[in-house]
């Protein structure tokens, strides 16, 4: 039985960049999971990913999400945003070498109504300055079929060197 | 290196409004299963609840984690005829949900534990759920039902099952 979890492509920095982007996301695939390893130039704890498909600028993004700090539970949500976001990461006043780490899961991203996506984020930092948990659940409502996905620091204006974003592909063909 | 694992088992596409999915004969070929649905519903109040090997006596058991965008709270329920992984928002009429669902060491011969992340954006409402269930029997998982707790799933639902093996 032939396996369904298919690298498309991976991006691991040399240097800083402001955004990673993959495009030409072959229409292939049923699903798509994108694992990222970031860390940003933030002069602060917590980075979020702020996320673009088509380079869609419209009105097109929700999202809500639950999040934890080591001491509190909280939950939020933003509604006919021109961004997606994912929480969340590390910026460069967390623990030196320490990169928060991401999940995605976007299902049906050739369909073009309404797609639903998850995203699971941490930043664990080993400091008394609690980093962030969040469990999120996004909507775009753009109407193509999602062939590009750009990532870009919230906070911050680069991510830093060895942060790593890979995409793959899952077939129930 | 070794070789990947992850492998398809069964779709279902609902080509009419059904109450439930259900992936039988699972083989124990894999470690762990993955199951992922992406549904809408026909009316209100379909709320996403699993039971393994058509056992609906009162062995299941969960934890719930959710925030509806204004607040977090928690929930626990035992002795229950099923594991609910929409315990605070039931799904879309419009809008598909995604369900994701790890069932770890599926075949073994101890209780089974359930991990699901419910994702229901729905541009103004809905919630994001992270829910822990335990199926209090020692038996290997052959069968999983999707069921609704009230009115149906819609057409064009689609519920994936996936094999993970580690070895």
């Amino acid at each position: 039985m032939a396996s369904t979890y298919t690298l498309i492509s991976s991006q691991v920095l040399a240097s800083s960049a402001s955004s990673v982007t993959f495009s030409a996301i072959p229409a292939t695939y049923t699903d798509l999971v994108v694992r990222a390893s970031a860390r940003s130039d933030f002069a602060g704890n917590d980075e979020i990913f702020v996320i673009r498909y088509n380079s869609d600028s419209a009105a097109n993004y929700s999202f809500r999400y639950l999040q934890v700090n080591g001491s509190t539970a909280g939950s939020g949500a933003f509604s006919n945003r021109t961004t997606e976001w994912a929480l969340y990461t590390n910026g460069n006043s967390a623990t030196s070498n320490t990169f928060g780490n991401l999940e995605m899961y976007i299902p049906n991203y050739t369909s073009t109504s309404s797609r639903p996506y998850s995203s699971f984020g941490v930043g664990e930092t080993n400091a008394s300055s609690p980093a962030m948990i969040a469990v999120l659940a996004g909507l775009y409502q753009g109407t193509s079929a999602i062939s590009s996905i750009s990532f870009a620091p919230g906070n911050g204006t680069n991510w830093l060197s060895a942060s790593s974003f890979y995409l793959y592909g899952i077939s129930n063909a | 290196m070794a070789t990947a694992t992850y492998d398809k088992i069964a779709t279902t596409t609902l080509g009419s409004a059904a109450s439930s999915i259900t992936f039988s004969s699972i083989a124990a070929s894999w470690t762990d299963l993955r199951l992922v649905l992406v549904a809408t519903a026909t009316g209100a109040g379909v709320n996403v609840d699993i039971t393994f090997n058509s056992d609906t006596a009162t062995n299941y058991s969960q934890t719930n984690l959710y925030g509806n965008g204004t607040a977090a709270a928690s929930a626990n329920a035992t002795a229950r005829a099923n594991v609910e992984i929409t315990w605070s928002t039931g799904t879309s009429t419009t809008i598909p949900s995604l369900y994701e669902i790890d069932v770890f060491s599926y075949a073994s011969a101890t209780y089974k534990t359930l991990l699901a992340t419910s994702s229901q954006d729905r541009n103004g409402s809905g919630d994001t759920e992270k829910t822990v269930g335990l199926w209090r029997s020692t038996a290997a998982i052959t069968s999983i039902r999707i069921n609704s707790a009230a009115s149906t799933y819609a057409t064009g639902t689609t519920a994936t099952l996936y094999g993970i093996k580690a070895a």
